[in-house]
Parts: C-alpha cells; structure tokens; sequence
C-alpha cells in the first residue's frame, strides 16, 4: 500500500495513552493500537452476542429481531441472560467499543500532533448513547428503561416513551436538538454548496476563492462567518444537537413525570400579563 | 457585527440555562411501572411525592358518613308529598340521604339551595327538578355503566365535591368565536393554551363534537393501509381526538401508554385492558351529557348557562379530579345503597341502550380480529 507524503510525519511510534510500544504499528492503512485492539474485541464479542441473541430469539426478519433490556424488576441489578442479561452485555461492549474507538482516535490526534475536536465530536455522540442507556435508567432505578436494540422495535420504545409525557414535541430540550439537527442539515448543505459553486463556476471560467465566498454571503446576509468559522459552526451545531437530544431524555422521567405541555406553564404565569 | 454574533450567541445560552431553572421541575427517585414486556416503553412514570398528597388531600375532604339506618318503618313515599324517585325508602333512610346529598352538595345553603323551606314539597325551586333528574343519572351510572365505574359505583359527590355545582365542567363553546382577532381567520378553536386540554395548543373544545351532542367519531385511525374508500380524519379531526386523548390523560394523571401501545393506537390487542374501562367511559359520558345533563339547559336561570345555551357538561376531570381512580377507589356507596341501582319497577329500562352500544361495536371487533392481521401483530408481538 502507497503512503502519502504526509503520512510520514503520522506514521511514527508513541504518543500512546496505554500500552506503550505494544500495539504501535499498523496493518495496512489501518493504526491498531491498544484501543484498536479492544475496538475489535468489543465488537465481535458485541455483535455475536446480538446474533446469539437473535439465534434464540422468535425471528431471523432483520426489522424484527430485538435484544430487550431486562423487567424493570430487576432494577439495578444483573438480570438472566435470555431476560434481558444479553441486553446488559451488548450495552457494556458497544459502550466498550464506542470509547475504544474515541480513544484510538486520541492516539493518532497525538501521533500528528492536532487538537482533539474529532474525538471530541464523536464524544457527543458517545455521551447521548450512554445518557440513553447508563444515566437515564439509573436515574429512574432500572436498567429497564433503556432502550431495545432491535430496528423496529426501538422505534417503537421511541413512540411508547414520548407519548408517556403526552407531546414530546413541547419538550424545550427536544425542540433545540431539533432546529440543532435541521441547522446542522442547513449549515452542511449551505457550506458544501456555497464551496462547490467556487470551485464548479462552469466551463472556461476561472474557478473563485473564499473571497468570492464571502463576499456571496455578505451581499445575502450581511456577514460571513468566514473559511474557519463556518467548521467552527459546523461542529458547534452537530455536537450542540447531540448533547440536547441526550438532555431532552434524560430530563423526561427524572425531572419531569407529567405531559411536557403543562411545563409551559411558566410562560402563562408570567407576570407581565398574568 | 462579531459582537452581534457574541451578544445573540450570550442571549441563547441564556434563555438556555433559564429554562432548566423554571417551575415545576421534578427530581428522582422517581417510581416507575411496567405494563407491557420488557424494553417496548409500555411504562407508568409517577412522582411519588405528588400523585400520592394530591389523593389524600381529596380523601381528607370526603365528608364524613354514617351507617345507614336500619329498614323498615312507614315509608317516605307515605310520610312526605312529592317524592317522585324515593317513596320505596323508610322515612329514616329518606333523610339519611338527603343529609348527605346537603352534605356532597350544598353544604353551605343547606335544604334551601333545593327546596322552598315553607313547603317542601314543592318543584319551584329549578335546582330540585335538576338534582331529581341527576340521581336518575346516578342511578343510570351504576346500574348501567358497571362496565366503568365497576362495583365502586358513583355518589353525588364523585363529582360535586361538596360544591353547587361540579368544579370541572365545562361549556360548549360557540364555533362562532372560533377565530383570531384582525385579520386571523377561523382557528379550529385551538392555538391557544388551554387548560382542558393539558395547556396544549389542540382545540380547547373537542368535547362538544366527541362526548356530548356532536356524535363525531373519536377514532380517526383507518383500519387498513390505505383509505379504500372509508372515510378519514381530517387533521382538524386528528387534533380534535388528540385533544380529547390530551384531556383524558389530565383528567387521570396518567401518560397515552395507560391505555394504548403507541405502536398502533387504534388496534385493540395491543392495548392495555384500561382502555376497555376507558372507551365504555366515553360512551358513558356522552350519554350523560345527552341524556341527562343537555335537557336540563331549558329550566336553568342564566347564569348557570354557557355561550351555546347549554348548561355545563361533564368530562372525565369532572369525576376523576386527577386521579386515576375518583378518590382512590373509595367506595362511598356503601353508606347509600339506595343509590347503587333504580327502584325495582323502572329497573331494565335503560339495559336497551347498552344492547345497542355493543352492537355497534360489533364490526370493530370483526375487522380487528382479521386472521391475517393478528398472525401478522401477533409475531411482532412475540419480541
């Protein structure tokens, strides 16, 4: 496999954060590392759990296999494995593998010697799938409450539990992670075509600058937030709708049992009009 | 321009922080019960330290009651004129009743919020020809609708609380003023905070068209992929039963997954056994207010009379009071037997309603128990 010219200056040993030399090299373009190695371990034993389960499951129709989480019995504790214990192992090993994988791309932050915004974003990520099933279920006293991991049926956990608050579409914090993920949407497609109309002007043109997309931007809007700024924005916005929608949950149930209209009712009693 | 851009992002963060500091907010431990199997989200979510004061708070308020008197002895019907529904008890029962009915109902007028005290007998005051008619209804809830109240049964005071009049009723509202102000035109009646309806923004008034004279239908879910011809819900009709859907969780203090799996809201094998209760309390709603309560409007003064003409109605708030079970399940029937079933003779009067109710249901049943439906729900049931 060809190296890039730059991948000299990546391709160096240390900057590990465990392990030392001991999985410091790379397979083909592919860094291993300590975390590589427990990427992997996490996955496979993940995801052969999730097809053991399956195996003793009702169905083989991929929409409709589902590993549930434990009773809410249970509580807190360990549940049998084919009630809910299945459930409780595949969390450990995705957050496992989700945290490896974080990590590993630490390591290679330091191996080139750039800041940590990439793991950094995926950590919000990583932060709205734990809240989902690690804070909020401990928070409500069962791991119960976390979520199926199945295509239909934790669509169907997402319909159960946001009717058990009436209209989740009143939820504050589901309304910000909502305009953050349609913004985000916007921002990207703003970005991407704002970027490839400089750069496809058409046939015989020359091809423009950031300049030419600032100056677009000014005329519309009055202000560019320029080259830098507009992935500064970027990953504010992505990473702002992450960590609301794990807001938005972990706020329904512990600290709001009732329909997510009636807390709107700060606005009705304001004292500029009531 | 930047320090446009500070000062906005400042503001936003602001509100942000702010709203984490309103009214109302909750905190764990939190109780939490499972209907359905595990993982599907089929969870009652309560807070211990409010469901549980609210409902002592309602049973401190009972009035107190006695035993009744023993039967026998010369009967009311022989003692007093005028007593239309209530000769067949002994005079001691009579007034057993009637202290209680001062007691659930008007427990600062007394006798005279219904009577003329220099005769009695009397029909001149409106409230005694009303409170003759409402004890038919009490009568027609228990005998009739065992299939929602169940053997806790209902008093005058499930509803009244010890007021003239039901604190939660509610006015039909005039279609008319169904607009915004200017230039807004027709507003579905909706888009205003409402307390019926759960302060959403869903019409206020569903209740005119689903559980009284209306007779609109509440279900606006299709049974089958495509319309084929049936008719479906506009989505003026969907908000207007999201409403009603809104005000009953209010009413009871509970969340849609009570009574539905919000996988398939219309389907009836999928649903918890509550919704039976519930659907034979909407039937039983509407036809109190047809029956009962709407003929009375004629002999009402003014001022018990809303924008339609009508007198108030009743909705589920109206005895349950936000609690799923009106006081708990306290069975204040016990003390007045007198008001659990009509006197002998006029007993099976109403039965051919019911006999009627359950006809029409007849073909939901039919179509939800379709073989290749239920083989289908209930392999997807089988997670």
């Amino acid at each position: 496999m060809s190296m890039l010219s730059y991948e000299k200056k990546y391709r160096v040993r240390g900057g590990t954060l465990i392990g030392g030399d001991l999985f410091d090299f790379w397979v083909g373009p592919f860094y291993v590392g300590f975390f590589g190695v427990t990427t992997l371990f996490f996955s496979l034993l993940g995801t052969t759990l999730l097809i053991y389960g399956a195996a003793i499951g009702p169905t083989w129709v991929l929409w409709q296999i589902s590993i549930a989480p434990p009773d809410l019995s249970y509580g807190l504790g360990f549940a049998p494995l084919k009630e809910g214990g299945l459930w409780q192992l595949v969390t450990i090993c995705a957050i496992g593998a989700f945290v490896s994988w974080a990590l590993r791309e630490v390591e290679i932050c330091r191996k080139l010697g750039i800041g940590y915004h990439v793991p950094i974003a995926f950590g919000a990520a990583i932060v709205a799938y734990v809240t989902l099933v690690v804070i909020r279920p401990v928070l409500m006293g069962a791991w119960g409450h976390g979520f199926p991991y199945g295509i239909l049926s934790h669509l169907d956990w997402v319909s159960n539990v946001g009717y058990q608050y009436l209209h989740f579409h009143y939820n504050p914090a589901h309304m910000l992670a909502v305009t953050f993920f349609f913004t985000t949407t916007l921002a990207l497609a703003l970005h991407g075509g704002a970027v490839l109309s400089v750069l496809n002007p058409g046939p015989g043109k020359p091809i423009g600058t950031a300049e030419h997309i600032n100056s677009f931007f000014r005329d519309t809007i009055g202000y560019s937030i320029g080259e830098l700024g507009v992935h500064r924005l970027g990953l504010y916005l992505s990473i702002a709708a992450g960590l609301f929608s794990a807001l938005c949950i972990v706020i329904s149930g512990p600290f709001w049992t009732r329909g997510w209209p009636e807390w709107w009712n700060w606005w009705l009693e304001l004292p500029i009009w009531s | 321009m930047k320090l446009l851009v500070w000062i906005t992002a400042a503001i936003l963060f602001m509100l942000t922080v702010a709203m984490l500091f309103t009214a109302g907010w909750e905190r764990p431990p939190i109780d939490s019960e499972q209907t359905g199997f595990r993982g599907t989200g089929m969870v009652e979510v309560s807070n211990p330290r409010i469901a549980a004061p609210e409902l002592e708070r309602q049973l401190a308020a009972v009035p107190t009651s006695t035993a009744p008197p023993p039967p026998g002895g010369p009967t009311a019907g022989d003692i007093y004129q005028n007593v239309q529904l209530l000769g067949h008890l002994s005079v001691g029962e009579f007034n057993h009743l009637k202290q209680a009915w001062t007691d659930w109902i008007a427990p600062e007028q007394g006798c005279a919020y219904c009577h003329n005290l220099a005769n009695m007998a009397s029909d001149e005051v409106y409230t005694k020809v009303v409170s003759r008619r409402m004890l038919e209804m009490n009568w027609a809830v228990n005998e009739d609708w065992n299939t929602h109240v169940g053997d806790t049964g209902v008093t005058c005071y499930t509803c009244h609380r010890g007021q003239n009049v039901p604190a939660n009723a509610w006015y039909a509202s005039d279609p008319s003023e169904h607009t915004g102000s200017g230039m807004l035109g027709w507003t579905a009646g909706q888009n205003r905070p409402a307390e019926e309806v759960g302060l959403t923004s869903l019409p206020w008034d569903p209740f005119s068209a689903l559980i009284s004279d209306g007779d609109e239908p509440i279900r606006v879910v299709g049974r089958t992929v495509l319309p084929e011809g049936q008719p479906i819900g506009s989505t003026q009709d969907n908000e207007r039963t999201f409403a009603l859907m809104i005000h009953m969780s209010s009413a009871l203090n509970v969340n849609c997954t009570y009574c539905h799996n919000t996988r398939n809201f219309g389907t009836w094998n999928q649903s918890p056994p509550q919704r039976v209760t519930a659907w034979f309390g909407l039937e039983m709603t509407r036809l109190l207010n047809v029956e009962y309560i709407l003929p009375l409007s004629p002999i009402l003064p003014d001022h018990r009379l809303g924008p339609m003409g009508t007198g108030q109605q009743v909705n589920c708030q109206t005895c349950h009071v936000g609690v799923p079970q009106p006081l708990g399940g306290l069975v204040m029937t016990e003390n007045y037997p007198s008001l659990l079933a009509r006197p002998d003779a006029d007993r099976f009067s109403l039965r051919q309603e019911d006999v009627n109710i359950f006809a029409s249901v007849q073909p939901v049943e039919q179509v939800e128990e379709d073989p290749e439906d239920e083989e289908e729900e209930d392999a997807l049931l089988e997670f």
